[in-house]
Formats: C-alpha cells, sequence, structure tokens
C-alpha cells in the first residue's frame, strides 16, 4: 500500500477536534531539512491511509490517526505497551514553508509528509526614506 | 503567532503527561522485581498481547519493517521476534528531531504456557503484525453439569 494524496490548506474551525478525556498517543518523528524542504515522517501503526487525518489551519499542521487492530471476541488484555489507539501531533510552520503543497504518503504504518519551501522567496530592495 | 520562531517543545500536554508518568513513577513506591526480559516503556516495537479461551494474540507495532526480514520463533511458550529497520534519509538531511528507532531489535516475550506452538499465524499490515497462536484444547473452559 502506497498511496500519494495531495492537501489544500484548509480554514480554521473544521478540525475534527478529540475529545479531550481520550487518551491520545505521540507517535514519534523524524524530522529533517534539505534543499527542496522539510521532510516529517511519522510511525502510526495500525493506521491505514483511510483512518488519517493532516490539517492545515493557518500555520498549525496537524497529523491525526486512529489505529485498527482486530481483535476477537472475548479478548482480554494480558501485556499492554500501548495503551490507545489514538494518535495526535501537531507542529507549526514556519512562512517559508507552502503549507498548500504539503504531500503525503503512507506506507507499512509510516507517514511521510513532504513540505516543500515556497520558490518565490524573492530578494526584495528595500527604501530607506530619509526625512 | 511567533510560534514558528521557537525552537524547542512548547506542547503543554506533552509536558503534563510527562509530569504524570513521573509522578507514578514517584508514587509507585520502591520498584519491585522486573520481568527478566522486561525492557523499558517506549521500547520499539511496542506490544501488545491479549487472550481469549482459544487463542492468545500477539500485536507487534512495528511500522516501517519489511515483513520478510522479521525473525519470529516460538520456542514453548517463549515468542521471540527479532528484526531490522534500517535508517532512511538522503545523505545531505540535516535532522531536528530522531525520534524513530533504527536499527536491530529484538523483543522476547512469555505467553501463557498452555500455547500450541505448531498451531501459529503471523500477518503484517499497515505496520502491525499480529501473531495468533491457538491454547491446546484441555484448557478451556469446560461447562460442569451439576446432577
Amino acid at each position: 500500500m502506497n498511496e500519494s494524496t495531495a492537501m489544500k490548506g484548509r480554514e480554521a474551525g473544521e478540525m475534527s477536534s478529540a475529545a479531550p478525556s481520550e487518551a491520545t498517543l505521540l507517535p514519534p518523528v523524524d524530522i529533517y531539512e534539505d534543499a527542496a524542504g522539510i521532510t516529517i515522517k511519522a510511525d502510526l501503526p495500525g493506521v491505514s491511509r483511510e483512518r488519517l487525518t493532516i490539517q492545515v489551519d493557518k500555520d498549525t499542521l496537524t497529523i491525526e490517526g486512529e489505529a485498527a487492530i482486530e481483535m476477537p471476541e472475548g479478548m482480554q488484555a494480558l501485556y499492554a505497551d500501548l495503551r490507545s489507539t489514538r494518535f495526535r501531533r501537531s507542529f507549526t510552520l514556519s512562512p517559508e514553508l507552502a503549507a498548500d503543497r504539503i504531500t503525503a504518503q503512507v506506507k507499512d504504518g509510516v507517514l511521510t509528509l513532504q513540505v516543500p519551501k515556497r520558490a518565490e522567496a524573492r530578494p526584495r530592495k528595500i527604501e530607506i526614506s530619509v526625512g | 503567532m511567533f510560534g514558528y520562531l521557537s525552537s524547542f517543545e512548547n506542547d503543554l500536554f506533552g509536558q503534563l503527561e510527562r509530569m504524570r508518568r513521573e509522578m507514578d513513577a514517584l508514587f509507585s513506591g520502591p520498584p519491585g522485581p522486573m520481568g527478566i526480559r522486561s525492557v523499558t516503556s517506549g521500547t520499539y516495537p511496542a506490544i501488545n498481547v491479549g487472550a481469549a479461551s482459544d487463542r492468545v494474540d500477539v500485536y507487534l507495532f512495528a511500522a516501517g519493517v519489511d515483513p520478510r526480514s522479521l525473525d519470529i520463533s516460538l520456542q514453548q511458550h517463549l515468542l521471540s521476534i527479532a528484526g531490522e529497520r534500517p535508517a532512511e534519509a538522503p545523505a545531505e538531511a540535516q535532522f531536528y528531531r530522531r525520534e524513530r528507532f533504527a536499527g536491530d531489535f529484538r523483543r522476547v516475550i512469555s505467553l501463557p504456557e498452555d500455547v500450541d506452538p505448531d498451531r501459529v499465524e503471523a500477518r503484517y499490515r499497515d505496520g502491525v503484525l499480529h501473531i495468533t497462536v491457538a491454547r491446546r484444547e484441555e484448557v478451556k473452559p469446560r461447562q460442569i453439569q451439576v446432577e
């Protein structure tokens, strides 16, 4: 499974906010930068493409996902490292990044986000007015 | 509005969560004996184990692993899973965060003693390795009739 999706920036107010009482896990991430932009990789085991939400609200990028774990009926937990199936983490983007051109890819529970840099960051001459 | 200028984590809820964990550790008293094969919390990959009357299910949260590279073995009731997750990043990349595990891993867990090592199934999907081990017939709960 290796899907690519382009994303559009969205207006504020339509973020699906989970009930604050529900425990969420903070997925571990790698963040690195190269000439093209910033890459974010996050471990979201059990989260398929359909159960993953990536949103940009102004300068905040939020990743949210719910792991689907098939469990037989009558199962009792013997041991659990993970106590929740809900992942959530958000990041603040900086203005030179093109939030409207972020691309996302999910493979084997690893989300890769590419945040490109804006091309139109042209140098501009600043006039000083004396007076 | 200057959020992007801060170079440090300022996630309040993350900090509260960490504080809660530290408080829990503080008030749970002196540590008792720990499992001989136990690992530090947060070790990759996380494992959950569930048991039903006829089977034991093991979930290994191993995102980004090639399932063919996994070495899974069950010796009596001792399940061991070994594998490797390679580090992958372009050479010129400058890292800000490196929280994801890279390298070799191995986890060994002790399952209930009545599991049948001959009836094991393993599937890997969306980064979760799900191993199902059947339990032996004789230990299933049996209804006893009163005469």
